[in-house]
């Protein structure tokens, strides 16, 4: 239980002055299923500033779209449950809001970009009304004034022949121009904070390129927070500033892109950036992580990432390593990065 | 910082571990998607509920004089003319009272179950066999053969059920138990041909169809072992909703009079004969209908709480 | 290794593919067609992998589809070990089904949920009772189950049972049972988790070393082909682009598609932001049902001309690259192939 105030008060950087645009405070959300309690998202903290990029990394059943969910308030309760912690945005807790007051910040402050487009959007109303929608319903404009804010949207998004397509149907675009209109839709009111929850998966990579461009344009030119959540090392590299990895429904290691690119401290880490066979160099054999992620409603007892760790050894297995702020060759830490592994010096340096 | 000491058998263990790289054990027994599904439902009051009444049902209409000592058919006009129900005297003969002509309604409420649960075992089974096969075809074989039995199948769906029933049922003389059962069966199965359609269409894109095509299975190898299997489900709780209306439908045509009638017994066409002393004995009428409408929810019940086990999005 | 100088074990000629696209329920009248390969060419020789990469609706599956005669060839042969399999049926292509297996892409779709992994293992034995081991069938089950490092305990296990990774190595004993020379894989990591697409890669490398089998890898995933490939193959729009070593196509590519491909893959370097050159493509790939004329690549190409509207490239070695000696000097269906080398990653 103490865990959080370690955390806290170990790993936050005293860098940043004033509050953070969003913080996430020893989240934790459950899930009840058949086979008992699952602990999908397990006490992770995190924060974003404005127009800063920070990547949430991790596999399926990590808990990182989870966090997600919890910040947009769209998680499916039940089975889902959040259990404790604090989600801030601006200073304050969304979670003690009431819905009323959490409907006002989703899609105004908050917007979130999903990772399929086709299913997100409404099959049988066009692209422009629903556009257009979000200025009817927060910003009570007219029919005509909405669907002239959609045209122009979709112009911000580079969407070729915006007034001619204004009136299409979602399944007349393709699957990069659908994403497009899913960025446009959460820029329509110019929010401070998006969440992009695999938004370039479902794309091929030419398309995925273009996306993701036009994100980190979007996101410098109105000065905005990104959260990324993605599964996909190559997308991290390429537009993050900070990161944060996920395991297990827990935060094992977070820090500057660069720095943990060149050099992790977790093993898990380690083991993901060594499993990714490289397109600039032909290897020999792939490093595998050996075994599978834990059932998350056993998890182990100490470190869960232990039975697959090749560093673990016994007090892995019996007591659970909490983030501890990581520290340069010089011995100086280093700023914003943490790893939560009892051996983090050895895998940093070894 | 950790004693080499300390690694123990925790250091050596990755390396034996190494070959059987992703061995980690599934948890439990061997399932199938089938004992899943029971688990689940052994857990459910609503199946408990509706499995123990339809158990019950089955009961009563396979041995009936084990619940009543009475005969359905032994009359006594003077005695019993319309005799209130006494709703202390629990399986006794005058428990529900008597009709009109002096029957007990318990002992014709307990022989009628027979009727409306055989009547609609064997529709719902007819149904289903001559459903899935024909459903089964159309929708694997697709091209014409499906355009031609989609058009039978519209065809069919196109007559009214009830009426469709009346229309048969009155071109016969002796109306038992077999031809109302192969009227509803007529009109009946074109429901589950539908739904095993649509299934098996779904079912047949799946890519371990695909994978058994390309092993060089043949029709009748992946008909039966890959498409029947996965297209089930939804026509198993299709064909238990649907036992619920075939035991209702019997029921209303023998209302009608156009069902079973003298000597046989039917809860219709007690229903029937309640009708016209609604009035003064309103108990004639009640007793079946309240058997009638139990049964037709437990199947129903039934059907439901199998949907629920089976649904795939649970899993 | 592949040995380039054998004869080849499966080689492919003009194949084609076309989708109608008809009107009409009981009478049907054709409206056009979806051309999902058109015209393509390559060959597979003993023990290599043949990685196929291009992005999605280029056709690469169908490829898969047509080699395991799921789907009839419009046009084009299919020749293993030179005899011209696309015809076959019956009796003969069964035969023939026993040596090429395939490796589907989904996990969770590709095995029969209602059957055990021993079933599901076992059943081309089933099928094919020539093949089946003399004596315990069982026993060479739970061999498959080792030899790709499952627990031979499992055996009655049914597929829900088991996470992805597993699943796929179920897959893939299923695919060696009938002791296969080729087996096609259709984006068989896609559907992983990044820590457990590199368990499966190395499996399937393990495999094909010790039973000499001959991959054809089709994928999305440029790393990945590079990583497990001899040679690949790029498509576009149902045609191959550019074929060669991976070298070639990775270190020395000459057609466009194939340098723009390259360099929108996202790296796995923060580093690297920077320092390379990205070509951002426009637009979107046109509909196979309503081709560009002459290079299908050209409507989305910086270099297109003229020529290219009108003329359809052929998939040759580039005349200026013709003497030389290099991994440069491989086929390139494009009127104005050359290397760009600022393209190829730092």
């Amino acid at each position: 239980m103490t865990e959080t105030g370690i955390d806290l008060v170990k790993d936050e950087t005293p860098a940043t002055p004033g509050t953070p645009l969003l913080e996430v405070r020893d989240l934790q959300v459950e899930f009840h299923t058949r086979e008992g309690v699952a602990k999908a998202v397990n006490g992770v903290s995190y924060s974003v500033e404005a127009g800063e990029t920070l990547a949430v990394l991790g596999e399926s059943g990590s808990g990182k779209s989870v966090t997600a969910q919890a910040i947009m308030g769209i998680l499916d309760m039940p089975p889902g449950r959040i259990a404790g912690g604090e989600i801030l945005f601006q200073g304050q807790d969304l979670l003690a809001m009431t819905e009323a007051q959490r409907r006002k910040i989703r899609g105004n402050k908050i917007a979130m970009i999903f990772q399929d487009a086709l299913s997100s959007l409404n099959p049988v109303l066009s692209v422009g009304y629903q556009l257009g929608e979000m200025f009817r319903v927060h910003k009570g404009a007219s029919r005509k004034e909405a669907k002239a804010r959609a045209v122009e949207l979709m112009d911000r998004v580079r969407i070729p022949a915006a007034k001619d397509r204004v009136n299409d149907y979602p399944h007349q675009f393709s699957g990069g121009m659908r994403q497009r209109i899913m960025i446009a839709m959460a820029l329509a009111l110019e929010p401070d904070l998006i969440i992009a929850d695999e938004p370039t998966t479902a794309l091929d990579v030419t398309v995925q390129a273009q996306v993701m461009d036009l994100l980190a344009e979007l996101q410098q030119e109105y000065r905005m927070g990104l959260i990324l959540i993605t599964h996909d090392l190559g997308v991290v590299a390429d537009v993050a500033d900070r990161i944060a990895v996920m395991y297990a429904g827990r935060i094992v290691e977070r820090g500057d892109v660069r720095e943990i690119y060149r050099t992790p401290a977790h093993p898990y880490t380690k083991g993901l950036l060594d499993s990714i066979p490289r397109l600039d160099q032909k290897g020999s054999d792939l490093y595998a992580i050996r075994g599978l992620p834990p059932t998350l409603t056993s998890l182990p007892a100490g470190c869960s990432f232990s039975p697959r760790c090749d560093r673990a050894r016994e007090i892995c297995v019996t007591e659970r390593p909490l983030p501890v702020t990581v520290l340069d060759a010089e011995g100086a830490p280093v700023p914003g990065r943490s790893s939560a592994c009892h051996f983090w010096k050895e895998t940093l340096h070894g | 910082m950790p004693d080499q000491n300390l690694t123990g058998t925790r250091s050596t263990a990755p390396v034996a571990e190494v070959a059987q790289a992703e061995a980690g054990p599934p948890p439990g027994k061997p399932r199938s998607l089938w004992s899943d599904a029971w688990s689940d439902l052994r857990r459910k009051p609503s199946f408990l509920i509706a499995g123990a009444m339809i158990l019950v049902l089955i009961i009563i209409a396979a041995f009936p004089s084990l619940f009543t000592s009475a005969s359905p058919r032994e009359a006594d006009l003077q005695g019993a003319f319309l005799r209130s129900p006494e709703l202390t005297k629990f399986f006794s003969p005058e428990w529900f009272g008597y009709d009109s002509q002096g029957r007990s309604v318990y002992a014709r409420v307990i022989y009628g179950t027979r009727a409306s649960i055989v009547i609609g075992v064997s529709v719902t089974v007819i149904v289903l066999f001559l459903g899935s096969l024909v459903g089964m075809i159309a929708g694997y074989f697709g091209g014409w053969v499906d355009a031609v039995v989609s058009r039978i199948v519209d065809t069919f769906m196109g007559i009214p059920f009830l009426l469709g029933a009346m229309v048969i049922l009155v071109s016969f003389d002796v109306r038992g138990k077999l031809v109302i059962t192969l009227a509803l069966a007529v009109l009946g199965w074109t429901t589950i041909a539908r739904v095993m359609r649509g299934s098996v269409i779904s079912v047949k894109q799946a890519d371990y169809v695909q994978a058994a095509r390309s092993l060089g299975a043949g029709t009748w190898r992946i008909l039966l072992r890959h498409v029947l299997p996965n297209a089930m489900a939804p026509v198993i709780v299709v064909a238990m909703v649907a036992l619920g209306g075939y035991i209702s439908a019997e029921a209303t045509l023998s209302y009608l009079g156009i069902g079973l009638a003298d000597p046989a017994m039917s809860w219709g066409s007690d229903i029937n004969t309640g009708k016209d002393q609604i009035r003064v004995a309103l108990h004639v009428l009640i007793f079946p209908s309240i058997m009638l409408s139990g049964t037709i929810l437990a199947f129903l019940m039934m059907g439901d709480a199998v949907r629920d086990a089976l649904d795939p999005k649970l899993r | 290794m592949a040995d380039t100088t054998r004869e080849p074990i499966l080689e492919v000629r003009n194949l084609v593919k076309h989708f109608p696209l008809t009107q009409g329920i009981v009478f049907r009248r054709q409206v056009g067609a979806v051309r999902a390969v058109d015209d393509i060419s390559f060959t597979l020789y003993p023990g290599e992998t043949l990685g196929i990469v291009g992005e999605s609706g280029c056709g690469k599956s169908t490829v898969a589809k047509l080699l395991m005669n799921l789907e009839r060839a419009t046009a084009g042969e299919i020749f293993y070990k030179g005899d011209d399999i696309s015809k076959l049926s019956g009796r003969a292509l069964k035969a023939v089904r026993r040596n090429i297996q395939m490796v589907f892409q989904d996990p969770y779709t590709s095995l029969n949920p209602r059957m055990t992994v021993g079933d599901i293992i076992g059943e081309p034995f089933d099928i094919h009772p020539e093949a089946a081991p003399k004596g315990d069938k069982q026993a060479r089950v739970r061999e498959l189950l080792d030899v790709v490092g499952l627990n031979p305990e499992y055996i009655n296990r049914y597929p829900h049972q088991f996470s992805g990774g597993q699943r796929q190595r179920i897959g893939i004993a299923r695919g060696l049972a009938l002791n296969p020379e080729i087996i096609i894989c259709d984006e068989p990591v896609s559907a992983l988790d990044v820590s457990v697409q590199a368990q499966v890669i190395n499996l399937m490398e393990k495999l094909q070393d010790e039973f000499g089998l001959s991959y054809l890898f089709i994928a999305h995933d440029l790393s990945i082909v590079r990583h497990i490939s001899d040679r690949v193959g790029v498509m576009y729009l149902g045609k191959m682009v550019e074929i060669g070593s991976d070298t070639a196509i990775y270190d020395h590519p000459t057609h466009p598609y194939t340098q723009a491909l390259l360099s929108a893959v996202p790296l796995p370097d923060p580093d690297a932001r920077e320092g390379r050159e990205r070509i951002i493509l426009t637009g979107d790939v046109p509909s196979p049902a309503n081709p560009p004329s002459g290079c299908r690549f050209r409507t989305r190409c910086w270099k297109a001309q003229d020529r290219c509207a009108e003329e359809l490239p052929l998939l040759a070695v580039p005349q200026r690259y013709a003497d030389a000696d290099t991994a440069v000097a491989h086929d390139s269906a494009c009127h104005f192939a050359e290397e760009k080398p600022q393209v190829t990653h730092a």
